[in-house]
């Protein structure tokens, strides 16, 4: 009882504490607020259409600006799901007399034709709409993780609604790690060739040496689309492993 | 920015946080951990931060919400504490 009365208190203090600090933020859309007016989110502003042609600042900064961060962030992805993969695939073991959710093709109760059918004629929908986020990220709201992640999810869907098995018919292990894996080198690649052409990592504006027809304003635009699919292509794989991994307890067999 | 649907917004919010740490039923916990999700997803676009939208609506109520539920099934529905 006491430590419950200790907690109490403890988050108590901490919340009164940040709601005071709430009140020393500036107004919500201040223009002169330090994160609107600092030096480096001006030039965001002012310069981005005439650096890259990118009508979406917030891409811009993210695949080029700060296109080191962003490939980190793939690699924090890539990580995790290696991550999880080796605890649940190499280092569990699953406990005698477990019995995981097995796919019985005698008993088809669980698996309703009217789901999997409506599922079936959805998931290719979902997959386009997937690739337009990733290719109009540009213009709209979107780009390589949110594209990446319905992509993933459309093959998560494939799991639930009919079974893991044909899931993995279509996106096997083996496959998923080799697209992870080319992703996360998709996108060090775009930074390693800037760097034989004498610029710095990521400096896409040299590659339009090797691309047709553009001049360096455009290169910008087009790396960015490419380090985009990289990002794609990890976060796909990833969530799809995650998944896979996670409702089989890592024996890719059964599951939901 | 409406005030008035960013204050049912953050009622709601509080509501769907505490339902979802005091129910003891695990599947419906992470059910409403991801109506959670898109409540902070509907604060995200309505303040016009329209790509962390997108990606809390993707991510936090679309994907996390299926792997909770994927590990729920593996482990017991119920929580003992």
């Amino acid at each position: 009882m006491g430590m419950r009365i200790l907690g109490f208190i403890a988050v108590f203090v901490t919340g009164a504490l940040l709601t005071y600090g709430v009140a020393d933020f500036p107004k919500w859309g201040d223009p002169h607020s330090p994160a609107n007016a600092g030096e480096v989110s001006t030039y965001f502003i002012q310069n981005t259409k005439a650096d890259t042609h990118v009508p979406n600042i917030v891409t811009a900064v993210l695949a080029d600006y700060r296109g080191y961060d962003t490939m980190f962030e793939t690699v924090v992805i890539f990580i995790a799901g290696v991550a999880i993969m080796a605890i649940l695939r190499v280092l569990a073991t699953i406990p005698p007399g477990h019995q995981p959710v097995q796919y019985d093709p005698r008993k088809k109760i669980a698996y309703d034709p009217i789901i999997s059918v409506t599922c079936r004629l959805i998931v290719p929908v979902i997959q386009l709409f997937a690739l337009y986020v990733v290719a109009h990220g540009h213009h709209s709201p979107g780009g390589g993780f949110q594209g990446g992640v319905i992509l993933g999810a459309s093959f998560i869907l494939i799991a639930i609604t009919s079974n893991l098995r044909s899931a993995l018919r279509r996106f096997s292990e083996k496959r998923f790690i080799f697209i992870a894996c080319a992703g996360a080198l998709i996108y060090s690649g775009f930074g390693l060739t800037t760097l034989l052409f004498g610029r710095n990592f990521l400096d896409y504006g040299v590659l339009s040496k090797i691309m047709f027809d553009t001049d360096e304003v455009m290169a910008r635009s087009h790396s960015m689309l490419g380090v985009e699919i990289g990002v794609m292509l990890t976060v796909t794989a990833i969530m799809f492993a995650i998944y896979a991994n996670l409702s089989s307890r890592g024996a890719l067999r059964g599951g939901l | 920015m409406i005030w008035q649907f960013d204050i049912i917004i953050l009622i709601f919010l509080v509501i769907t946080a505490v339902i979802s740490l005091r129910v003891r039923d695990l599947l419906s916990a992470s059910m409403i951990f991801g109506v959670y999700s898109f409540l902070i997803c509907l604060l995200w676009a309505e303040m016009g931060a329209v790509d962390v939208a997108f990606t809390e609506a993707a991510v936090g109520a679309g994907v996390s919400a299926v792997f909770l539920i994927a590990t729920v099934f593996n482990t017991n529905r119920r929580s003992s504490d």
